[in-house]
């Protein structure tokens, strides 16, 4: 179906915005936590790691997943390189 | 023989349920089976217009839960089929007038009875949809391929599984193949994919729907419209028979040929 995504001017299908749209209010929705409360999390989550262990915090990642009907919250953290001065 | 009771629920108001519970109501009726359809929409009753019986009400199910009648009384049977029945709701009452533990008294009395006990559903979370999942075994989720619909189909989902019933099945309605074609429509997968439950069956969207509705006469009765094979396939698979999905796609293809040469 290239053509027709062409004729859209390369612009992405209504169906294909819907089911993004759709995946990821679900996925708030059965978090039952409001999207705004996301960065919250981020937040916390950055403060707290960050008491413990020397982290990029610009490179912080956190995201709703969902697998079936299980949802899970991920985050990725890097840790920066210079870590020799742990203060285990 | 012990029914089994099916609760036909969505959410979103406005996506089949009374549709769907009144044709396979009649399509498993078509099949032998003994059915009893109960409306559980007190107070906006409907089961009763789409299945052409409204004339025969006499007593309804809040008669019964408040011992005016016997539970026999109230049941009309539709003269069409051997062993179909409905219960009625009620139309001057509300939701309130009925609890969850009455719909699973009025249940188990008609168990030993039936094979299949059908609950149509009101929309919504509250206590109308409450009543209707009480006494259920199994639910099938009626939803059409559109982003509200399928969001208010997720969370009562949700609540079927905290309510922890032994089986969820989806019924996709009124999907247009052509339109999923031209990428203007959630696809059968899509849906699946976000909704992660098992497939009941696909109905397409089908202007005779409307007209069955005015005369009363469920299209499940006729094999004739594509929305009528639907149905009947979809109470061929609830009593246990494998029936490979509709092929929708060459239907549109069809009908394109045929509006070529029609103009």
């Amino acid at each position: 179906m290239q053509w027709l995504k062409k004729l859209r001017g390369g612009q992405q299908s209504s169906r294909n915005v819907a089911k993004e749209r759709l995946q990821l209010v679900l996925v708030h929705d059965r978090a039952e936590i409001s999207p705004g409360l996301m960065e919250k999390i981020k937040d916390d989550i950055i403060a707290v790691i960050s008491e413990h262990l020397p982290i990029e915090r610009d490179a912080v990642g956190i995201s709703f997943t969902q697998t079936g009907r299980e949802t899970r919250l991920q985050a990725d953290i890097p840790l920066t390189r210079t870590r020799g001065r742990s203060s285990r | 023989m012990s029914a089994k009771i099916i609760t036909i629920t969505s959410g979103k108001g406005g996506v089949g349920k009374t549709t769907a519970t009144a044709n396979i109501s009649v399509a498993l009726a078509m099949r032998g089976q003994r059915v009893v359809a109960i409306d559980a929409d007190i107070g906006l009753r409907n089961l009763d217009v789409v299945m052409g019986l409204e004339n025969r009400i006499v007593y309804d199910l809040v008669d019964v839960v408040e011992g005016r009648c016997r539970l026999r009384q109230a049941m009309v049977r539709d003269k069409r089929l051997p062993e179909l029945y409905l219960l009625p709701a009620a139309q001057t009452r509300d939701k309130t007038a009925v609890q969850p533990e009455q719909m699973i008294q009025v249940s188990k009395e008609l168990r030993p009875d039936f094979d299949f006990i059908l609950v149509d559903s009101p929309a919504g979370i509250e206590q109308g949809f409450r009543n209707a999942i009480a006494p259920a075994d199994e639910a099938v989720i009626v939803t059409t391929p559109e982003v509200s619909a399928v969001r208010d189909a997720d969370r009562i989902i949700g609540l079927i599984e905290a309510a922890e019933k032994e089986r969820m099945q989806l019924v996709i309605n009124r999907l247009r193949p052509d339109m999923v074609r031209r990428e203007d429509m959630l696809s059968i997968d899509d849906v699946l994919d976000v909704l992660a439950i098992d497939l009941l069956g696909v109905v397409p969207e089908d202007e005779q729907i409307i007209v069955a509705t005015n005369k009363g006469r469920p299209v499940a009765l006729e094999n004739h419209s594509r929305a009528g094979q639907a149905f009947n396939n979809v109470a061929r698979r609830l009593m246990g028979e494998e029936v490979p999905l509709m092929d929708l796609e060459k239907e549109s293809l069809l009908n394109r040929v045929r509006r070529i040469f029609a103009s």
